[in-house]
């Protein structure tokens, strides 16, 4: 049982993790973050670099829709922009990877701004109505901007190299993208302690209320697409250089659906909800692969079962998490933590 | 020019909208008595074509048992969706409902993918297949009667509408729930109704489709190109979902032909994004729906 | 010296004129009501005040300035606080975060510094938190609720911290609407207490509109009576109270058992 936490000052008091319980925590995460490759094979150390470029991504669309009350269903698209500028860098000119990266983000903070310009206009609904047509708009434009994306044929990447390690395996990939991850998050965390943070998700509560203190709404409304974008970016660009290759169809409306689904099964709003959401469903398709396996002996065709097995779970966990647990997994985490701060004297 | 080709590919085109616009009556439809902007419309559409498919080629009935039938399952799927999953979720902010229509369309598709694969089918055929001409120009049988059928539909729809008493329990609880209530209309009957009519005319629409282009579960997609109909028609104007669908059906065919099947969607979506900035309730929908 | 000029606003919806040629002033160091009939237009003042209306004529003075064509944003930031007559907190946010966004124009940290959480962006919380405990939740009395949630929190507690986050701004006028509607008879003692010790010991300028008339009279210095969007009648609360016209408008509205209330049973 935790009982009351006392502190010195107010700046203790505004920490990120404000009780030695909360430093204790986020220390043993860190480390069982650099022990997983040694415990783990290639197949886990993939999947970890898959959920670490999704937590990224969907952070970042937490940030815009979770916090801001802005409704995208153009992440996979900004995605795709980001991925595509690596891409082009790569095969255009002798930048370093990280450069690559950074000139991801910065495209696709552009990109996201212009993108933004509905939401000036328009709310809600119809904001994820227009991010819908921004989404189809940029698929065009990587299906026919031939020069750039070699269109359907698709683009190679080569994998990115640091100090003469290329980073061409999960094994590898895992050093570089975890890290970038842990501070994306952090960056995220921080946002949400200062008056930025704060007066996003003034916005999302009561627009009219931000108004008169201050906060203008076209501006920080913008300044949330530019931060979504500038996540979707860098988690783009990453998602190039870990598959080698990409092509218009990797960056589907399905997939901006996935993150949002991510978001709101985690929890909205919450800077946990994003990465337990993202964890949860890259992994649930690999759950639902082994179910298949393990159900083989007993239907037909296994291999043609579990494609629509997933799409029907997919949209059941969306359907079930807004149905009856509208805050989440994170809200789900909070009354398993409560239950154990009380006990044993109240459950 | 070749004019004659032009009216060709126009009226090719209109025949497509209509069926644009018969589907779209069913969004309004929905947006009207429930304030729900169904995203699932296009799966409820390609239900219903794999339904007439699983009765007319599975179980070989013949066309006139086989379309009622598929109509009824569609209807019941739509009361279905509404009872169990929107009624729930009655109140709640919009967005919450929209997205759980995104995933009941999911749902739907992977069900449809279990049950008939994700092969592309053909529908056995149930309409005159003599060519038809109108004037010189060329139209194909499937489009022409795929129209015709529309037409009268939408048009059955309409009297419907304006002058069967669940029509006008309908058109009440659209304009004012509460004092549709205070009236003694069965609200919650009224949303059962919505959605079951909703999900027969969309069945209707996607035998239709099948008949024009096959069936694939890729036939969701269509409904998308729905929702920038209703949005440019006016989410709440039946009108405009008419012309709109005629509209959007005409532009793509043309913008099809003329510039290349990519820029079929690029189009349209920049018609969406456009009237969204510049009137977002809009060409025929009432103003306050901008504010939800 | 007037801190705030109203000089001849008018204001229609359609046909309907809410505001006709308004012209009305707020002195330095004053608490000023706004009191009128349902539907005489104080509420429509107050919003063309905070911007969100833009009325067809007239001007909205700030310490002289123009603010008719600013946005509701830029007029906080140039000291133009305001509360709501239902209340408008953020419903998911802690008290703290509430009054620390009314702190919101005070502040400075831009994006790239508040992901980075460094230096400036970490004292600048850490000094608006400080003031905001010594300053704000001292003077309210509300220190004990910082980390609840607003929703969670009963009426009169919310009110207060609404008004909380007016403060947090240090507007130069601070316009309360109603702020007293609803509550029972302790809690409205003790808000009429927190608005006198707002103008004494913070200094601030005060207008509200009220329809409590006992409260209005206990410690206005000036009221001024709205009917039919028309400024009717302004002055002393004494003098206003026994003015024929005013007490006409409430009769003329229909509001008779309210009016002798609220004239006679709650002031005497």
């Amino acid at each position: 049982m935790r009982i009351g936490s006392a502190k010195e000052s107010y700046i203790a008091d505004e920490a990120l993790f404000a009780t030695r319980t909360q430093w204790v925590w986020f220390a043993l995460l860190l480390a069982s973050l650099v022990l997983f490759p040694f415990v783990s094979n290639l197949y886990w150390l993939y999947l970890a670099c898959l959920v670490s470029i999704n937590v990224i991504s969907a952070t970042g669309l937490n940030i815009l829709t979770g916090f801001t009350g802005q409704v995208s269903l153009g992440h996979a698209a900004f995605m795709g922009v980001g991925a595509y500028t690596v891409a082009w860098l790569d095969n255009n000119a002798q930048t370093p990877f990280y450069l690559n990266l950074l000139a991801a983000a910065g495209v696709t903070t552009a990109v996201g701004l212009v993108a933004g310009l509905p939401s000036l206009r328009v709310k809600g609904l119809y904001l994820a109505i227009a991010t819908i047509a921004a989404s189809f708009i940029l698929q065009f434009v990587f299906i026919n901007w031939e020069s750039v994306t070699r269109g359907t044929r698709g683009i190679n990447i080569e994998p990115p190299e640091i100090m003469g390690i290329v980073l061409d395996n999960p094994d590898t990939f895992y050093w570089m993208v975890v890290p970038i991850m842990v501070v994306m998050v952090l960056l995220a965390a921080n946002l949400f302690r200062t008056r930025v943070g704060r007066a996003f998700i003034a916005i999302r509560d009561r627009d009219i209320s931000a108004s008169v203190l201050g906060i203008s709404l076209p501006a920080y409304k913008l300044m949330s697409f530019a931060i979504a974008s500038f996540y979707a970016g860098i988690a783009g660009g990453l998602y190039a250089y870990f598959m080698g290759s990409i092509n218009p169809e990797s960056f589907p409306l399905l997939m901006s659906i996935f993150f949002l689904a991510a978001i709101i099964v985690g929890g909205m709003g919450t800077i946990l909800g994003g990465i337990l959401g993202a964890i949860f469903m890259t992994l649930t398709p690999e759950v639902l692969r082994y179910g298949v396996d393990l159900a083989s002996p007993f239907i037909d065709e296994p291999g043609a079962v579990l494609s629509p097995v997933r799409t029907i779970v997919f949209g059941a966990l969306i359907v079930g998490f807004l149905l009856f647990e509208p805050h989440g997994l994170a809200e789900i985490w909070r009354r398993i933590r409560r239950f154990f701060h009380l006990w044993p004297f109240r459950t | 020019m070749d004019w004659l080709f032009f009216i060709e590919v126009s009226l090719a085109g209109i025949g497509a909208g209509s069926l644009y616009a018969l589907t779209a009556i069913a969004f309004v439809l929905i947006y009207k008595a429930t304030r729900v902007i169904n995203l699932a419309i296009g799966e409820m559409l390609m239900v219903g074509a794999y339904l007439f498919f699983a009765l007319g080629a599975g179980w070989s009935l013949s066309w006139w048992l086989a379309i009622p039938m598929a109509l009824v399952g569609g209807g019941l799927l739509g009361m279905l969706l509404e009872r169990g999953v929107i009624r729930p979720m009655l109140g709640e902010n919009p967005i919450s409902v929209f997205m759980v229509t995104i995933g009941l369309g999911s749902i739907l598709v992977g069900t449809v993918e279990l049950i008939w694969t994700s092969a592309p089918r053909s529908l056995p055929g149930f309409m005159p297949d003599e060519a038809i001409f109108i004037g010189e120009a060329f139209i194909a049988p499937n489009t022409f009667w795929g129209f015709v059928i529309a037409a009268v539909v939408i048009a059955l729809f309409l009297l419907l509408f304006r002058f069967w008493r669940g029509g006008v329990a309908l058109r009440a609880t659209a304009s004012d729930q509460g004092a549709a209530w205070a009236m003694g209309i069965n609200v919650p009957a009224v949303y059962s109704l919505a959605w079951g009519l909703a999900g027969m005319i969309a069945a209707g629409s996607g035998i239709l489709l099948g008949a024009m282009s096959g069936v694939s579960p890729e036939m969701a997609m269509f409904g998308l190109t729905v929702l920038v109909v209703v949005i440019v028609g006016g989410l709440d104007s039946v009108f405009g979902a008419l012309l709109a669908g005629l509209l959007i059906g005409w532009m793509e065919s043309v913008v099809g032909v003329y510039l290349g099947g990519e820029y079929e969607h690029l189009v349209t979506f920049i018609l969406l994004m456009l009237v969204l900035l510049v009137r977002p309730w809009g060409l025929f929908g009432s103003h306050e729906i901008e504010r939800l | 010296m007037s801190v705030l000029e109203l000089e001849g606003i008018s204001l229609g919806f359609g046909g309907v004129q809410a505001l006709s040629g308004v012209d009305l002033a707020v002195e330095e160091g004053t608490i000023t009501a706004v009191i009128g009939p349902n539907g005489a237009g104080k509420t429509s003042l107050f919003n063309v005040i905070s911007g969100f209306y833009r009325p067809q004529q007239g001007r909205v003075l700030l310490e002289g300035r123009n603010l008719t064509r600013l946005r509701p944003p830029r007029r906080a930031s140039l000291g133009l606080g305001r509360t709501f007559q239902n209340i408008a907190l953020f419903r998911g946010m802690t008290v703290l975060d509430n009054v620390k966004l009314g702190a919101h124009v005070r502040m400075r940290t831009g994006v790239f510094s508040a992901m980075w959480y460094l230096g400036a962006a970490r004292r600048e919380e850490a000094r608006v938190r400080e003031e905001i405990e010594r300053e704000v939740f001292d003077f309210l009395e509300i220190d004990h609720i910082r980390r609840h949630p607003v929703a969670a929190l009963p009426y009169g507690l919310q009110k207060r911290v609404e008004l909380a986050r007016a403060l947090a701004m240090r507007p130069k006028i601070l316009m309360l609407d109603e702020p007293v509607a609803g509550m029972n008879r302790e809690e409205k003692e003790d808000m009429a207490r927190f608005i006198l010790d707002v103008k004494e010991e913070w200094g601030i300028t005060v207008l509200m509109v009220e329809h409590d008339m006992g409260m209005v009279m206990d410690i206005s210095d000036r009221v001024h009576v709205l009917n039919f969007g028309q400024v009717i009648a302004s002055g002393e609360p004494a003098v206003v109270q026994k003015n024929p016209g005013v007490i006409q408008a409430y009769l003329g509205s229909g509001d008779v058992n309210s009016l002798r209330e609220r004239l006679m049973g709650e002031s005497a």
